[in-house]
């Protein structure tokens, strides 16, 4: 998993509420059996036409958008537990996430795959919203060290779990750590 | 202070506690399918990582199956490919694989059950949101992503915080026509699609413990869709009579013993919820969704509420409804009966009794798609198949067909489909289709009349 410590980016925004994750990444393009080219059909139908034609008001295809920070609306990746959907915003590029809220196994799968989903208050979302629309080459910073995410004038430090952080800035994934647990594991089924 | 049935059951799988950080959880059981489990799989090959507990998996094929000709190869190449590279992992891993139609095939969260897999006290894992369907027999079972599918491959333990605990009590006595489905599409409309999120949920009141376990199914199934991990019910003799007798569950002094067990799981009377609602059963009627998440739901005789909303407003341009407006006698052309929801014989033999000596109304098309082979042969067994023919419905055969149609089972562009699944997200029936979930009673009722009608009326 690559490392995260901070970042300095320009940002996307997406005012939509519960965007869930058929939205992000639809059934369709669940076929595959590898993690690639999730990226190319990323909010899919949004972003497109039945026919095919792009649709120019989706904030994604605004060319004054852009950046690997996607601002998104309250309750982001509920539904279905498809890591595509992270593989899928990974793989366009998006390296953080912000929202008001997010569901609990789309924010692990981010995790599980070096993005950062950042849960800031209704108040910093709307107005962080307000600013990239008003000035869309608006630099955002995270710093997830210090684990702030700050622009212009508006600052908010946010949560994150002591162990997912160390695992993100060094990029280590659970897997390692469990089997670094076998003997406890192994101790366990033992008492079964 | 006393303990919660959530509280006993994680606490007895808990390997360790990380100084500030998650728990080491035990998974007793881990279901596979096709659609989310080949990167796990490389993943651990390309990592040289053998698979644990080959023993504690069972895999079945079920998203990304046709409904229509299961005999013959499947005909989309990514879908035989997928389908495929299950059988062959799970030949390589020796894990036991229920493939296309093996006799005790079909959707992964109805077959569990009916093999006697899922038992009270365990818990259970699935790359699939719908595995809380499972907390019906007093489990601790939560969809997880392909990096834990992973992880649960590589050790049979997860990295977890525990969630916090919420109770939802359902007490009185529902009226005629209110169904399981109906309870919880209720319960959702009221506290929110995101009134769960960082939960497991118990389920309590008399109304649960009358329930059949496949009405507890179909309440715990739709937990997820209020954001909750999971959902559970405590056990009690309607889920030992269950669990009793079934391929894979203990059986003589075994079972009794665990009946013993199982019998000290429920929540002590003491015990403290983080969050905790109540609900009147009396207040509870027959449900239907008007929007694009499952929290979108009024009573079938009620309209669509106002609010000023982009969001919401977005979600009615998207179904092409409006505020305040009634959806009886709205015409549907598409009905499903199916899914992890509501495919279990109960829903059909609550159909059949409905259809019984009617006919299909002649603009719906309607697929009727039992939850597994075994569901499928108990229709045939009990006449039902009978019911549906002479009424003008065929039945397909089982999986997750309509309800992501990753299959070829898709409702076209703009138009309805009344849906005894789950989810009503935009495009989850297909690119442009607009779902309407409700119970299967009336769905079986709108494929009769071929509009929407107030089931209410014709329970009296």
């Amino acid at each position: 998993m690559e490392k995260f410590k901070q970042l300095i980016s320009t940002a996307v925004p997406l005012e939509t509420e519960n965007v869930d994750t058929d939205q992000i990444i639809p059934a369709r393009f669940l076929k595959a059996t590898d993690k690639l080219g999730f990226g190319d059909n990323v909010f899919r139908d949004w972003r497109f036409h039945k026919d095919g034609s792009v649709n120019e008001s989706f904030p994604l295809n605004q060319s004054i958008y852009g950046g690997s920070i996607l601002v998104a609306g309250n309750n982001f990746g509920c539904g279905s537990s498809r890591e595509h959907a992270a593989w899928a915003l990974a793989g366009y590029g998006f390296k953080v996430i912000v929202s008001s809220f997010f569901a609990d196994i789309f924010k692990g799968n981010a995790l599980n795959n070096g993005v950062l989903p950042i849960q800031v208050s209704e108040v910093f979302l709307k107005d962080l919203l307000g600013k990239i629309q008003a000035d869309p080459t608006l630099e955002i910073s995270v710093d997830l060290e210090n684990q702030y995410i700050s622009y212009s004038n508006g600052k908010e430090t946010f949560e994150i779990d002591a162990y997912k952080k160390v695992c993100l800035i060094n990029g280590y994934d659970d897997i390692d750590f469990l089997i670094s647990k076998k003997d406890k594991i192994n101790a366990f089924e033992a008492t079964q | 202070m006393g303990k919660t049935l959530f509280d006993k059951v994680w606490d007895a799988h808990v390997v360790d506690v990380i100084e500030n950080g998650p728990q080491i959880l035990y998974i007793d059981k881990h279901l596979i399918h096709e659609v989310t489990s080949p990167q796990a799989f490389n993943e651990l090959e390309s990592r040289g990582i053998p698979v644990a507990r080959p023993d504690k998996i069972v895999a079945t094929a079920d998203h990304n199956t046709p409904t229509l000709n299961q005999h013959l190869p499947v005909k989309d190449e990514l879908s035989r490919n997928q389908l495929e590279q299950l059988t062959k992992n799970c030949a390589k891993n020796k894990i036991t694989l229920y493939g296309l139609g093996h006799e005790n095939n079909g959707i992964v969260h109805v077959i569990a059950p009916e093999l006697g897999f899922t038992q009270p006290g365990m818990t259970m894992v699935c790359g699939d949101s719908h595995t809380s369907t499972h907390g019906a027999f007093g489990t601790i079972a939560f969809g997880i992503g392909t990096s834990q599918v992973a992880q649960v491959f590589a050790s049979q333990c997860l990295l977890l915080e525990k969630p916090k605990s919420l109770r939802v009590n359902v007490n009185g006595k529902l009226a005629k026509g209110v169904l399981p489905k109906d309870v919880i599409l209720y319960i959702i409309s009221k506290l929110g699609t995101n009134s769960g999120t960082g939960y497991f949920c118990e389920y309590a009141g008399n109304v649960f413990e009358e329930m059949s376990m496949e009405g507890r199914m179909t309440v715990c199934n739709m937990s997820i869709e209020m954001g909750a991990r999971g959902g559970m019910i405590a056990p009690d003799e309607t889920t030992f009579e269950y669990v009793k007798g079934r391929e894979f569950a203990p059986k003589g002094a075994a079972f009794d013993q665990k009946v013993a067990e199982w019998k000290t799981l429920p929540t002590d009377a003491d015990a403290v919820f983080d969050q905790e609602y109540s609900i009147n059963a009396e207040d509870i009627g027959p449900m239907i969704t008007y929007g694009t998440n499952p929290g979108m739901g009024i009573k079938i005789s009620e309209k669509i509420p106002e609010i000023a909303d982009v969001s919401f407003e977005k979600s009615l341009a998207y179904m092409n409804f409006n505020k305040g407006e009634s959806l009886i006698h709205k015409a549907i052309n598409y009905v499903f009966i199916g899914s992890c929801t509501n495919s279990r014989i109960e829903d059909f033999r609550i159909a059949a009794a409905f259809v019984k000596g009617k006919k299909k109304a002649h603009n719906v098309i309607a697929w009727l798609v039992p939850g597994s082979q075994k569901v499928a042969k108990q229709i045939e067994a009990e006449g039902l198949k009978t019911i549906f023919e002479t009424a003008g419905f065929t039945l397909r055969q089982p999986g997750c067909s309509a309800c992501l149609a990753m299959n070829d089972d898709k409702i076209p562009e703009g138009e309805y489909c009344v849906s005894t699944s789950n989810r009503n997200f935009e495009g989850r029936q297909g690119q442009g289709a607009r779902t309407i979930l409700a119970s299967p009673l009336v769905a079986a009722a709108t494929a009769i009349e071929g509009r929407i009608v107030d089931i209410t009326k014709y329970m009296n």
